[in-house]
């Protein structure tokens, strides 16, 4: 019977194994759940692209729920969700921040003169020091602020009209219903 | 046309490949000699198709045919010839192919060199690794097709990795493949024997020195791998713990565990059933070590990229070939039991010990391995258990065998002496006492490296001891046949490591700093000037060359020149600088520029000072070295020689003295 052992144990392993695999097929690897989710905000505290001597902190946005998108002139896939942003903008019923992330203000400012400016405020990370405190690892980003500076979602990479309709509308309805 | 001939000489394998496996066992069953006489030309055959194979393959590198998906992918017009090469095993397909050619060169070798062996035997080994070559040869041609076309032809091809371009990986994989699938002999000479339904210590002697010969390859297949961690990484680690990692590291603990139960079963007739467990272990953690890196069950640092089918198809093979030969050996194992019997204090007592150890530490490195799956299997969310578990288990599971290392000879087979090892332990002990209490105003009273040093006199003084016991008593040319001096070796390797890694883990300095040129940083006593960044070209690179200056009190020691590399497809990677000493390496590695816009030209650098970190190297080619010394033994050689010149009846009778 003992000698049995090994080979059951191995029984285990390969039933182990196999869920590894029906497992993987079905969930992305890379996807790392946030750990900011439903944490704060960090505290920052960032230029305005535009006019760099005023600042904009984490208590200033207080108050009202806003999407912070990080992009940059320099990120390829931030031209592919610009247009979706641009489009959901006006009805998405949140305040779409613009977060400029490891950009020079003349190349970030040529860009969305091109591309167009959906943000209602835009601030400016030159060195990409604030990002890291929001575990940013590349543009584009996305993460959703509550009325209380909580993170309520976030997305990593484009936003596409599937994400937009299927994740980031029900999560901006299933905000706490407080002052909008 | 070449690719198509590459396709066509896998298929060929692979049909040999079915009739060496099936064939010669079922003509060993049947006791048919005409069926178990297929065993050696298809082998053969399988060998040169399978060599044909793979030489097209190079030569398609060689000769930049992008129409073939693999060396598009893998190569381009400006990757230097050398690179084209192991570019052959750079990426997954490739490197299939490599472990198929691998294989077979085992096979190749244990065909030719097993004309002494019964029949029967000879035929069912060939026959079991003719079932390996079948899975991995359809696993090649089903999943993962080094000769897939690619049309149109593209101009010019993608690029190696660059992290794989870099000496120490143009011999990496072959080494450590030669030592993963090496233990496909004592495997299949395990199911080779349970099949028969026994076990002849004489079959074990024949497979010891292909056993150890397996475990020096996969030691210094290690040993490069580590290595190219520290040199091309740019961590500065020389070990991570990482998947990967450990699935060439499982193997060799169980390898290890395995050459010193042979040598307990081959001498004294003993744990044979341990034996036989141990070799199905050992090749069946190689093959688990392959699912893990190309299923994608697991994610590492260098991983290939993955593809659930053949995660599957693996697994299908793991459970026919592991499964298989574990319930073979649940059915089969207590008619191979037996041997002489063994007192507490015995060299068996003690070589059970470490093989116990061995083998929990190589379950634990299993376990911490595949953590994160069971996390996602308990629902227990994204987990992990990282150096820390490991680090804090591993050392205490070896250290039994670091206390028992320098005793083993000294203990006889059966029953030991008390009193002899009394007399040792006591030197060694004092030995490294002293040693410790001087090493102890060296080094600041930094417990890890008091403790280095300490294990390591203990086991040195133990092996010398014993080599002047042998020089004492023993007559002139009697005194260190090759096994035993291939043993003292390796135990002399793993004192050296043991100062390696205790002294450099605790003595190491580490400084990330921002350096503007003409600024120094001190650390461990040197003096690192930064003098600034320029451009430089490679064949198929350029780099930021960074320029740091050493010095100590004064004296010049080095120039270091740390790159960061640009190569053809944009792809980033840090060569670092290594100023390599006996006691100590100085390392440079170049970070990013610190202001666009180079106005002081500041660049971010991380210094290292590491003090006899070399020596964890040295040891374990020290290590590998006793392996491949211990297979020479003439024991070893004489045996087969004498018995293929003497005449067929005598053969019998040689075989039969040996029997218990």
């Amino acid at each position: 019977m003992s000698r049995l052992i090994p080979f059951i144990g191995f029984l285990l392993l390969a039933g182990l194994l196999g869920f590894g695999i029906w497992w993987n097929t079905g969930h992305d690897q890379t996807a790392i759940p946030s750990p900011l989710i439903n944490k704060p905000a960090p505290d920052f505290k960032l230029p305005l692209l535009y006019e760099p001597t005023q600042t904009v902190t984490r208590e200033s946005l207080l108050g009202k729920p806003y999407l912070l998108n990080v992009f940059a002139s320099w990120c390829i896939e931030c031209g592919v969700e610009h247009p979706v942003l641009q489009a959901a903008a006006p009805t998405l019923g949140v305040a779409l921040v613009g977060y400029n992330y490891k950009d020079a203000p003349d190349d970030a400012k040529a860009w969305l003169a091109t591309h167009g400016n959906p943000y209602s405020l835009l601030m400016a990370d030159t060195s990409g020091q604030t990002a890291i405190d929001f575990g940013v690892y590349a543009a584009p980003e996305s993460f959703l602020v509550d009325a209380h500076g909580v993170i309520r979602y976030k997305h990593i990479g484009p936003i596409t009209p599937e994400v937009l309709d299927n994740e980031l509308k029900p999560a901006i309805a299933a905000l706490p219903q407080e002052p909008r | 046309m070449t690719p198509e001939l590459g396709q066509i000489a896998l298929i060929l394998a692979l049909l040999l490949a079915l009739a060496q496996s099936i064939l010669p066992i079922v003509g060993a069953w049947k006791n048919n000699s005409a069926m178990m006489a297929v065993a050696r030309p298809a082998a053969f055959g399988q060998g040169f198709f399978v060599v044909m194979a793979f030489v097209l393959l190079v030569w398609a590198f060689l000769h930049f045919d992008f129409s073939v998906q693999y060396v598009a992918d893998n190569s381009n017009l400006a990757l230097p010839w050398y690179y084209r090469i192991t570019a052959v095993w750079g990426a997954h397909e490739g490197s299939m192919l490599l472990w198929i050619f691998i294989l077979n060169v085992w096979t190749l070798a244990l065909a030719l060199f097993s004309g002494q062996l019964p029949e029967a035997f000879a035929a069912r080994v060939l026959g079991v690794l003719g079932i390996i070559s079948v899975g991995f040869l359809a696993f090649i041609l089903f999943t993962s097709d080094p000769f897939g076309r690619l049309i149109p032809m593209p101009p010019d091809g993608g690029d190696l990795n660059p992290v794989l371009q870099d000496p120490g990986m143009t011999f990496h994989p072959p080494v450590i493949y030669m030592g993963y699938v090496g233990f496909s002999v004592a495997f299949a000479f395990s199911i080779a024997a349970l099949l028969g339904g026994e076990l002849e210590q004489a079959w074990v002697r024949w497979a010891r020195p292909w056993t150890n010969i397996a475990w020096a390859f996969l030691t210094c297949g290690i040993v490069a791998g580590s290595w190219w961690a520290y040199a091309e990484l740019g961590w500065g680690g020389w070990w991570f713990w990482d998947p990967v990692e450990n699935a060439s590291f499982m193997p060799w603990l169980v390898g290890t565990a395995l050459i010193h139960a042979q040598a307990v079963t081959e001498k004294r007739g003993s744990l044979r059933a341990w034996t036989i467990l141990l070799s199905i272990f050992a090749f069946s953690l190689s093959l688990l070590g392959t699912f893990l890196v190309r299923s994608g069950v697991l994610t590492s640092v260098h991983s290939f990229a993955s593809d659930p089918r053949r995660g599957l198809f693996i697994l299908c093979f793991l459970i026919v070939v592991v499964g298989g030969s574990l319930l073979l050996y649940a059915l089969r194992a207590p008619k191979v039991a037996g041997g002489k019997p063994f007192a507490v204090v015995s060299r068996e007592s003690a070589i059970l010990v470490g093989n116990l150890m061995f083998t929990v530490a190589a379950a634990m490195v299993l376990l911490g391995t595949l953590f994160p799956l069971i996390g996602d299997a308990l629902n227990l969310g994204k987990i992990s258990v990282g150096p820390p578990y490991f680090g804090l288990l591993f050392p205490l599971l070896m250290l039994p065998i670091v206390l028992l290392l320098p005793f083993g000879p000294y203990l006889r087979w059966g029953k030991g002496e008390p009193q002899i090892l009394k007399r040792v332990m006591l030197r060694a002990l004092l030995a490294a006492v002293a040693c410790a209490i001087v090493a102890a105003f060296f080094v600041d009273g930094k417990l890890k490296a008091i403790a280095g040093v300490a294990a390591a006199v203990w086991v040195a003084v133990g092996v010398l001891l014993y080599v002047v016991k042998r020089w004492r008593e023993m007559p002139r040319g009697r005194r260190y046949p090759a096994e035993m001096a291939g043993m003292l070796f390796a135990h002399a390797g793993v004192a050296i490591f043991l100062i390696g890694v205790l002294l450099s883990e605790s003595l190491s300095a580490t400084s990330d700093v921002r350096m503007a040129p003409g600024e120094t940083k001190t650390i461990g006593g040197y003096d690192f000037r930064f003098d600034g960044v320029r451009e430089t070209q490679g064949p198929n690179w350029r780099a930021d060359q960074g320029t740091v200056t050493v010095t100590r009190d004064g004296k010049p020691v080095a120039v270091m020149q740390p790159q960061k590399r640009t190569y053809t497809r944009e792809q980033i990677q840090t060569e670092s600088a290594i100023y390599p000493g006996l006691t100590r390496d100085l390392y440079v590695a170049l970070g990013e520029p610190m202001d666009k816009q180079h106005i002081d030209g500041a660049w971010a650098l991380r210094l290292y000072y590491k003090p006899f970190i070399r020596w964890l190297w040295f040891g374990g080619l020290m290590m590998m070295l006793g392996g491949f010394v211990s297979a020479c033994d003439r024991r070893f050689r004489i045996r087969r020689t004498a018995i293929v010149d003497v005449a067929e009846p005598m053969r019998t009778s040689v075989l039969a003295e040996n029997r218990t």
